[in-house]
């Protein structure tokens, strides 16, 4: 179903979180977004697929101000994103938090510390209380028993736990996940979208997570997005994604590979 | 006439990139000049970087600043006997130590090995995406990133510059009163005489200068990296040669200007 015709696409202005409107980038001549129009409400979880170097990530980084678009607007709970400089996203990074495809985590801070940066850096100043909120999202992602360790002795999936931990631990109202699975085992995979979905259950975190695991996306997703060519291909609930009639669609989920001829 | 316009729009190209980079120097520098004036200075990060540039610079500063005194002594008295003023020696060393040989080579080192390093760090925490990180925890990049390093290298410059020069001349009493029995109270009498304060403030000016262009350049070399680690590894490379070039050129320059607040000699 086109993107513009999904009656999702109509919600309520006062209930919408999130919203990309017109958005177009291009990096030299490669066109990346087309004109992406979205709208996101509160606690909604928005899986967005589509074949890689198709402009996820990109897409994704638009909301938190770390890419501005070319032309088109981004709102977050009705601030314009891309009117706002560097010095003045603050706001929208205490509502916002993002986990890293490779993690990005501090090489030369331990796990303890690298989830107790946002914290610090909020201007938190109560040891005990840190260490208390340290302690607790490492647990929801199971590495209290790690805290002492530095990025480079950690696994991939330790590193993105990690990375979940810091994201989660301000409390942000979103949070945007850049491929959570990719690299993990199935369990770990699991692990995964079980504290998304908690998050989503327990806090009503709206969550947009950029993935390729289509388990994951029945699992944990509200809405689905696909980005193909630049332009929203489908947009839709996960059970409207598998009975889309879009041969494109059903390639990409089904993993025949001629979606992209 | 093409091979002309060809030549011409080149140069333009040139001059445009040139242009260009002073730009992005001039928004790296106002962005520190936001975060100097914030007040929020991350004293312990200040403390961090004052460890590995200062104190860790210190070894080679020291070395170079004594073999510098050491072999222009030596090769000083030979000339001047000639002339008969080796008991000038003292005096000419102290004021090309304190005035030029002390700061320059004391920042050409820092350039090697201060600048290659915060390029080397920012540039991988960039294309790693840990730079982006701070930003989405709502850090601002320049705020701790360069600006711990930028007070640091105001605070350790102009120690590692007065280090340099006082190791240079150690080296030089030791190699004329050691190497050619010259009376400790002619070498000292003379370079006493012939070396004042202003020659020592111009040091330290220029340490000050030099710590900011480095720490300018090589931060925003960091900050620029893309393409993972051949991208690093080319930053790293800019930052050294830019800010060895940098330092040269603006030291010519700078030595005209303090001369004039420092005048040398009576000419």
């Amino acid at each position: 179903m086109p993107a513009e015709d999904n009656p999702s696409l109509n919600a309520p202005e006062d209930d919408v979180f999130i919203e990309l409107r017109d958005v177009k980038k291009s990096f030299g001549t490669q066109e990346v977004l087309r004109g992406i129009n979205l709208k996101l409400r509160h606690g909604e979880t928005l899986c967005i697929i589509g074949p890689s170097g198709e402009g996820k990530t990109v897409m994704m980084k638009h909301v938190i101000g770390l890419i501005k678009p070319d032309e088109g607007d981004i709102f977050v709970d009705g601030m314009r994103v891309n009117a706002l400089k560097e010095r003045q996203m603050a706001p929208i990074r205490k509502k916002v938090s993002m986990l890293f495809q490779g993690a990005a985590l501090f090489d030369n801070l331990t796990v303890e510390e690298n989830v107790a940066f946002p914290l610090i850096e909020r201007g938190l100043r109560d040891k005990k209380e840190i260490r208390r909120r340290v302690m607790e999202a490492l647990q929801a992602v199971d590495l209290d028993q790690h805290a002492y360790k530095y990025p480079t002795n950690l696994s991939g999936g330790m590193k993105k736990r990690t990375g979940i931990a810091r994201a989660i631990i301000d409390r942000s109202e979103c949070i945007l996940y850049d491929e959570p699975n990719s690299g993990l085992d199935p369990i770990g995979s699991d692990i995964i979208d079980q504290m998304i979905l908690r998050m989503q259950k327990r806090f009503g975190v709206t969550s947009i997570i950029v993935t390729h695991d289509m388990r994951s996306i029945f699992k944990i997703a509200t809405r689905v997005a696909m980005l193909y060519r630049g332009e929203l291909r489908f947009l839709g609930t996960p059970a409207e994604l598998q009975v889309a009639n879009d041969e494109i669609v059903q390639n990409f989920i089904n993993g025949r590979s001629d979606v992209t001829c | 006439m093409l091979f002309l316009s060809d030549f011409l729009a080149m140069i333009g190209r040139v001059a445009l990139h040139f242009l260009s980079y002073l730009g992005q120097l001039a928004a790296l520098g106002k962005e520190l000049l936001i975060a100097v004036l914030s007040g929020v200075w991350r004293l312990r990060l200040v403390a961090q970087q004052i460890v590995a540039i200062g104190y860790g610079s210190q070894g080679v500063v020291i070395v170079t600043g004594a073999f510098t005194g050491a072999v222009f002594t030596f090769q000083t008295y030979a000339k001047f006997k000639d002339f008969g003023v080796e008991t000038t020696v003292g005096a000419v060393v102290s004021v090309a130590l304190c005035r030029e040989l002390g700061p320059v080579l004391a920042g050409l080192m820092v350039a090697g090995r201060v600048g290659a390093a915060m390029a080397a760090d920012i540039g991988t925490m960039k294309v790693t995406e840990q730079v982006d990180a701070l930003r989405v925890m709502g850090v601002h990049p320049v705020d701790y990133l360069v600006l711990p390093r930028f007070l640091a290298m105001m605070l350790s410059m102009p120690f590692l510059v007065a280090e340099s020069i006082s190791f240079g001349l150690a080296a030089s009493y030791a190699v004329s009163s050691l190497g050619y029995q010259m009376p400790t109270a002619w070498y000292l009498t003379h370079m006493i005489d012939h070396t004042n304060i202003e020659d020592l403030s111009i040091g330290m000016i220029k340490g000050f200068v030099f710590g900011m262009l480095i720490t300018l350049i090589s931060c925003h070399q960091g900050l620029a990296a893309e393409n993972g680690a051949v991208g690093v590894g080319a930053g790293t490379t800019r930052a050294v040669v830019i800010s060895s070039l940098a330092l040269l050129v603006v030291n010519f320059f700078l030595s005209i200007l303090l001369n004039y607040v420092f005048p040398i000699g009576t000419a």
